[in-house]
């Protein structure tokens, strides 16, 4: 079941082209009129490709016309977060820095879903270099929750969220480096998967810090991410870090249900901070994953208040590095008239990063420089280990663990650029599986009173992407009951 | 974004010296409001790190990557040892094709302004 209405789900749109109901063309259509009516209001598009669309449509039509086998995601329109490359479509990662460049290649879960005969949409807006959790800091312009305009949709990949919730795509890409597929999916009310660090290649991924980052699918429903995710993952000799651990078949045993899972729920999860309407429903949720036949552990996580200051450590030690490489020399931006190569690097650097960026560059420097490097980094590391062993220790005793995916619903606009206490608790839920390079997926359960969505974060061993899938499952179901 | 909480140290870890140091490091530059501000914010954050020095970690490897930590535990995610593709030669991205993204080159070389200041 979906849960965005009037948008069809990969298996809809399968059975619609075999049986020749519609076409890959007319769905591409239905796609583009939907980004045509709403985007000027939402944003989440940063480069619409109608041509290519309508190509890649066409050759799944001429396979139907054929009565050709269809590849697993035939006429799934689809967009990317503009983080990711497409050979000779401009990718700028949300920043000034990149604008006008066209990189000569295509990040390898792209290629997987095209080879797989989705039909390319575009480019999606996110937060500058993917840092960010309200989407505002994207150098385009911020993108708006679909639910409701005046709130953000989360970030970074705020756009890949919005594009699925206004039913402009099936399904999007985006990247998570602390919570950025998670908290956006929570705040859309669709579903949003963090693969296993390693389960998905990052070759042609921009990155921001390289031991975290990870590419995953934005969806109307649990089943579609599943299939997604099959699709996108596995080993990729482009990245040394992929995993050749085979791929399995995420949607076999989707619907078995929970009756005899031990699910375990995190006391550190529930704390201050947490908004009373979103406590409620994550509680309702899990009652009802009890009285479908879960055995419901309390658990402790005891070091997770550490995790906020070990990631910004380590993510800006990481970016500060990676980020070195915008130089205004090999692609993007070069200031205009540089005296020195020094003058032509700071002042295109000055042009090109907006303050965020700029913030975690300074900090990621500081933390490695000479001096400081084992007070922060290397302590920082050592927290990171302490923070993964907790996990393993959980999951000796639990399947899965289920928790609020962000402490609030979506918030307003500019809400909190005067309140950055509360910014950086948007990501407290999610840092920590980051950290600890686990899977996880945030499933619509429930909405405000204002209707606004709430996301449940259902967290799983590392490679166990199949049972965080199963109990999203499970939640979809009982919330559409 | 928000490095504000925690309590203030009593003495600045970042002086204004500290930050300049590190753009200079870093390649970026500064206005003298942003380099107050910078100032302000790498000193709450810093701050607020500072916490984790109630762990004692004088045992605890440090873990730079997750493999590290699944290794030996036999749920690695890679099959053994060694994740390194054979050294063979592979094509590679076209000359053409990426000096065509750059601001400027001969053809062969990225060009950039004079090296040595005078």
């Amino acid at each position: 079941m979906n849960t965005v209405a009037g948008v069809p789900g990969i298996e809809a749109i399968r059975s619609a082209l075999t049986s020749r109901e519609t076409t890959a063309a007319e769905l591409a259509e239905a796609s583009l009129r939907r980004i045509a009516e709403a985007d000027e209001t939402i944003h989440a598009f940063l480069q619409v490709d109608r041509a290519t669309a309508l190509a890649q449509a066409a050759k799944i039509d001429a396979m139907v016309a054929q009565g050709e086998k269809l590849p697993a995601l035939a006429g799934v329109p689809f967009g990317i977060k503009d983080v990711l490359t497409v050979e000779g479509f401009a990718a700028t990662a949300g920043s000034k820095i990149l604008e006008g460049y066209r990189p000569p290649y295509t990040a390898t879960a792209v290629k997987k879903l095209a080879d797989a005969g989705a039909v390319f949409l575009g480019k999606l807006n996110c937060d500058e270099f993917a840092m960010g959790s309200s989407n505002e800091n994207s150098a385009y312009g911020p993108v708006r929750n679909p639910h409701d305009v005046a709130r953000v949709p989360g970030g970074s990949s705020g756009g890949s969220a919005a594009a699925v919730a206004a039913g402009m795509a099936t399904a999007t890409l985006g990247t998570d480096t602390g919570g950025s597929i998670r908290q956006p999916a929570s705040f859309c009310g669709v579903v949003g998967v963090l693969p296993t660090y390693g389960r998905v290649s990052r070759y042609g991924l921009i990155a921001f810090a390289s031991s975290l980052d990870r590419i995953g699918p934005f969806t109307a429903n649990v089943r579609d991410a599943a299939t997604v995710l099959g699709v996108i993952a596995g080993h990729d000799v482009m990245d040394a870090t992929s995993s050749p651990r085979p791929v399995p078949d995420y949607t076999e045993g989707i619907d078995r249900g929970v009756a005899g899972m031990k699910l375990g729920v995190p006391a550190e999860y529930f704390g201050e901070g947490l908004d009373p309407e979103v406590r409620g429903a994550i509680e309702q949720g899990i009652e009802k994953l009890r009285a479908a036949g879960a055995e419901i552990k309390k658990i402790s996580l005891p070091r997770t208040k550490y995790a906020i200051p070990t990631y910004y450590v380590i993510a800006t030690a990481e970016a500060s590095a990676n980020l070195a490489r915008f130089d205004g020399v090999r692609y993007g931006l070069r200031a205009p008239k540089p005296d020195t190569l020094a003058d032509m690097y700071r002042r295109t650097r000055d042009l090109g990063f907006g303050a965020e960026v700029k913030r975690r560059i300074l900090l990621g420097t500081y933390v490695l420089s000479h001096g400081y490097y084992d007070a922060y980094y290397k302590k920082a590391q050592q927290v990171r280990r302490l923070l993964t062993d907790d996990f393993l220790a959980a999951f000796r005793e639990v399947d899965a663990i289920v928790t609020p995916t962000a402490p609030t619903p979506a918030f307003k606009l500019g809400e909190k650029s005067d309140d950055p206490v509360a910014m950086y608790l948007a990501d407290i839920y999610t840092v920590t599986a980051s950290l600890a390079g686990i899977c996880g997926v945030s499933v619509p359960c429930g909405v405000s009173r204002a209707g606004l969505p709430i996301g449940m974060q259902i967290l799983g061993r590392h490679l166990d992407e199949a049972t965080i899938f199963r109990v999203g499952q499970a939640v979809e179901r009982q919330a559409a009951e | 974004m928000a490095w504000y909480t925690g309590t203030m140290a009593e003495k600045e870890r970042v002086s204004g010296e500290d930050v300049r140091r590190v753009a200079e490091l870093a390649n970026v530059e500064l206005t003298a409001e942003e380099e107050t501000r910078m100032r302000r914010d790498l000193n709450a954050i810093l701050d607020y790190v500072a916490q984790l020095g109630e762990l004692d970690t004088a045992e605890v490897a440090p873990m730079a990557q997750v493999s590290e930590a699944l290794a030996g535990q036999g749920e690695g995610l890679t099959e053994e040892s060694s994740v390194l593709r054979a050294d063979e030669p592979r094509p590679c991205l076209d000359r053409g094709v990426v000096m065509a993204a750059a601001p400027e080159t001969d053809g062969t070389y990225f060009k950039v302004p004079k090296v040595i200041e005078r």
